[in-house]
């Protein structure tokens, strides 16, 4: 049987995350993130996970004001929890955009070393001039030169990582030999880069940190193939995580790569109660918490890509025409083609009589997971064996507490089945991955 | 009474010393690990020194054999201590010349937050060609450019910081609103090297602004003094002097007046002929009792003796007009623990520092220094 890989998403910044509740804590202080970590690690989890933001998302012109906002730099937050964690994984979003190559290995590889091995890369991309308005290139790349701006931003952070040899540090006290001479040597030159000089980091206990991949496109997902050691993917949903996990390992072969160097785990949501009942009628109220009616407003107009402030969230559905590629909504991503889910959301809200905020609860926020403890150790379960992922990262809605009932009442049923880890076996974030170092 | 001295102490691989990690009670591998770093900050925190600085540049070490040729991201070491420390101030430095201000700034203030206000950082410039080249995004640049940017830079990340008044974070279920956006705000910075439009990603960290710190090495820096909260002078020569040209160069130019704290490498034991070999580099006997061998690689030190003598010299330094001093041991091993131990009683003794803090506080209040205004906060129209 396929062993399980978990992660631990922090909260992030958009409308999953419920503020409102009364256990909602800070999304910004230190002990947010240590207990959650320790949550995490408690349930034996391969890792925890950081988004990252560059610019606060704006609708209309104005600063977001509905979701959680504000959060702090990832690897600095990692650092820090390297020290009260001991062998959970440490994952951080850094854009390859607006990073070079020479300072995300050096900072990267000073995670894996202060954290025994346990660092990791999710590897994004942005070019649009929003973002690029807090940075001094400003919004200089091309959409469709980012995945060879991060192919090639990736490409030198290994080659630095893998600059010095395992013999090169010497540590011969009596001898007076730190390190040879020459070790980390680097140059390197193509479309984005052009950089020579001396790495100063010896390899670190995983050699190479582990590269962590969200994109969906076909160049994402061919990047992904070629490079990545995790896919932190959008198809949590049964059939199409089987049809997104067999057309990525599917691509696999094409890099000499097996099945098994490539981990899929989804974004997923949980929701657990007593019963099967109870867990729906709960997953129905944080739904309702998620979605306010201002909120399904703001997710409207995400998908219509229009002004749409003169309706009324408990009213009908708009009825113009969605638009593509509109700057109502910054600093989120779009939708490519919102014609046929627009048109489904209107076929939807007729067939059950519908408002529009209803619409937006019952079409866009539904749990992954929905039950009793049996019945979601069960589900997940299913996903994992029967190839629609290889295990997944959990999108709690509440900070710091809520991924307190996944760990403390559905983890005891995967140990039972013998598909997931009741103990560490290694140190490493490689090892707990089954990756090769 | 005398004034109070601020003290600090800095963190550089195994020490300053070129073979501090050849000691015989030195783990190197301890140096990757930051085990030795936070041996030495804990040390360093009991015994009531206020500040940790960590050594950092954005090209590696020198390609030396013999010496420590790799290091630290300092930011990540710094972050990496504070969860295991809980009332020193933790200052990384961190190089502004080739690297992003949005994320520099965002960085210290994440630091401020997993500290719980005891974040700063030193803020430096780099006109080397390696620097230049391992970045590769442009040329290397003379000192007064790199330094007029870098207080660019500076003042960018304290508007940065302020973007976000206090208050801004509501939470109110009434109207829906995680954050009123009337107390975020953007910066519309523009300097020549430049723009960022702001706010920053990271609310108002803890101590309102960070404590930004400058390292006084060149004629270049002076001017930038005047930015810092605190001001690293090294060497003792001609201190007074020096100490006036830069509170003369803070008052010309901002009228602010900087903590200044005269940075010195120091190298501690009090048998002269034992100091001497050490700070020739002589290797110690192997564990084993073998003969030393390898080479001998020297250092130069500011002040090389036993404490009592350098407790003379800090009172005369005080006199002179600095409101601190910023120790480079030569062995974080050796000579942290005889600072901890002996220098900083026989300092308190002599009434030149105060009471070891055992408690959770923030940097500024260990400074007196208090918590600054936010810029752009209404305030009273609300």
């Amino acid at each position: 049987m396929k062993q399980i890989h978990l992660a631990a998403h922090f909260p992030g910044v958009n409308n999953t995350t419920v503020w409102s509740d009364p256990e909602s804590g800070s999304q910004i202080d230190f002990a947010s993130f240590q207990r959650l970590a320790e949550t995490a690690e408690r349930g034996t989890f391969d890792f925890f996970f950081l988004a990252e933001g560059l610019r606060l998302r704006e609708v209309k012109g104005k600063f977001h004001d509905l979701d959680v906002v504000g959060r702090p730099e990832s690897l600095t937050v990692l650092s820090a929890l390297a020290a009260v964690t001991t062998h959970l994984g440490l994952a951080a979003t850094v854009n390859s955009t607006f990073n070079e190559p020479y300072e995300l290995a050096k900072r990267l590889a000073t995670l894996d070393h202060l954290s025994g091995g346990r660092a990791a890369w999710n590897v994004v991309t942005s070019w649009d001039a929003f973002t690029g308005e807090n940075f001094r290139r400003g919004g200089y790349l091309d959409k469709a030169d980012r995945y060879v701006r991060a192919q090639e931003s990736l490409r030198i952070v290994r080659k630095l990582w893998d600059s010095w040899t395992e013999d090169d540090l010497v540590l011969a006290q009596a001898a007076g030999v730190f390190a040879r001479e020459g070790a980390g040597a680097f140059a390197d030159e193509g479309a984005h880069f052009t950089i020579h000089g001396r790495f100063g980091l010896p390899p670190s206990p995983q050699g190479r940190p582990v590269v962590i991949q969200a994109g969906d496109s076909d160049q994402g997902r061919e990047f992904a193939a070629s490079s990545a050691d995790v896919i932190f993917s959008r198809h949590g949903t049964f059939e199409a995580g089987q049809t997104f996990y067999k057309d990525v390992k599917s691509r696999l072969a094409r890099y000499g790569r097996s099945e098994a160097s490539l981990k899929i785990m989804p974004a997923v949501t949980v929701v657990v109660a007593d019963t099967d009942a109870e867990a729906d009628e709960k997953a129905r109220h944080i739904r309702e918490q998620q979605v306010s009616g201002p909120t399904a407003i703001v997710l409207a107009e995400l998908l219509w890509g229009r002004d749409l402030s003169s309706y009324d969230p408990d009213g009908p559905l708009p009825a113009e025409d969605p638009v593509v590629g509109s700057s109502v909504t910054q600093g989120r991503v779009g939708y490519n083609d919102p014609a046929p889910i627009v048109a489904e959301w209107r076929a939807q809200a007729e067939a059950h009589g519908w408002s529009l905020r209803e619409t937006v609860i019952n079409q866009q926020n539904r749990q992954t997971f929905i039950g009793s403890p049996e019945t979601v150790a069960a589900a997940v379960n299913r996903h994992v064996q029967e190839d629609a992922a290889d295990g997944f990262v959990l999108v709690p809605h509440l900070t710091p507490g809520g991924l307190d009932d996944f760990v403390d009442r559905v983890v005891p049923f995967l140990r039972e089945r013998g598909v997931f880890r009741s103990e560490y076996s290694g140190t490493t974030l490689r090892s707990h991955l089954g990756l090769n170092t | 009474m005398s004034k109070r001295l601020i003290t600090a102490i800095e963190i550089d691989g195994a020490g300053g010393h070129p073979a501090a990690w050849r000691g015989v009670e030195v783990d190197p591998a301890a140096i990757l690990t930051g085990e030795l770093a936070l041996r030495a900050v804990q040390r360093a925190e009991a015994a009531g020194i206020d500040i940790a600085t960590f050594a950092d540049a954005l090209e590696a070490p020198a390609d030396d054999p013999e010496r420590v040729s790799v290091r630290l991201d300092a930011l990540g070491l710094a972050a990496r201590i504070a969860p295991s420390t809980k009332s020193i101030g933790l200052l990384p430095t961190i190089t502004v010349t080739h690297t992003e201000p949005f994320h520099v700034q965002a960085s210290v203030a994440t630091l401020d937050y997993v500290s719980q206000g005891r974040g700063g950082w030193i803020a430096e410039v780099s006109s080397s060609a390696e620097a230049a080249a391992v970045i590769g995004r442009r040329e290397p640049a003379p000192a007064a450019d790199t330094w007029r940017e870098a207080r660019y830079v500076v003042d960018v990340s304290r508007r940065l910081w302020d973007s976000w008044e206090d208050d801004a974070i509501i939470r109110d279920a009434a109207t829906g609103r995680f954050v009123d956006r009337d107390r975020i705000h953007y910066v519309d910075y523009e300097s020549p090297n430049f723009s960022i439009k702001g706010p920053s990603i990271v609310p108002r960290p803890p101590q309102g602004h960070p404590i930004t710190a400058v390292l006084v090495n060149t004629p270049e820096a002076l001017e930038a003094a005047a930015d810092a909260e605190l001001v690293l002078l090294p060497g003792i020569a001609e201190l007074g002097d020096r100490v006036a040209a830069v509170r003369a160069a803070a008052e010309r130019s901002s009228g602010a007046s900087p903590r200044v704290l005269v940075s010195v490498s120091v190298l501690l034991d009090d048998d002269a002929a034992a100091a001497a070999r050490r700070a020739e580099g002589v290797p110690a006997a192997g564990a084993d009792g073998a003969a030393p061998g390898g080479p001998s690689v020297g250092g130069d030190f500011d002040f090389v003796g036993g404490v009592e003598r350098l407790a003379e010299l800090i009172s005369d330094w005080a006199e002179a007009g600095v409101d601190g001093v910023h120790l480079r041991p030569a062995s974080l091993e050796v000579d942290v623990p005889v600072i901890a131990e002996r220098l900083i009683p026989l300092l308190r003794a002599k009434k030149l520092v105060g009471p070891a803090v055992d408690r959770a506080t923030t940097l500024r209040n260990r400074l007196g220094l208090r918590r600054p205004d936010n810029r752009y906060a209404v305030g009273s129209e609300r």
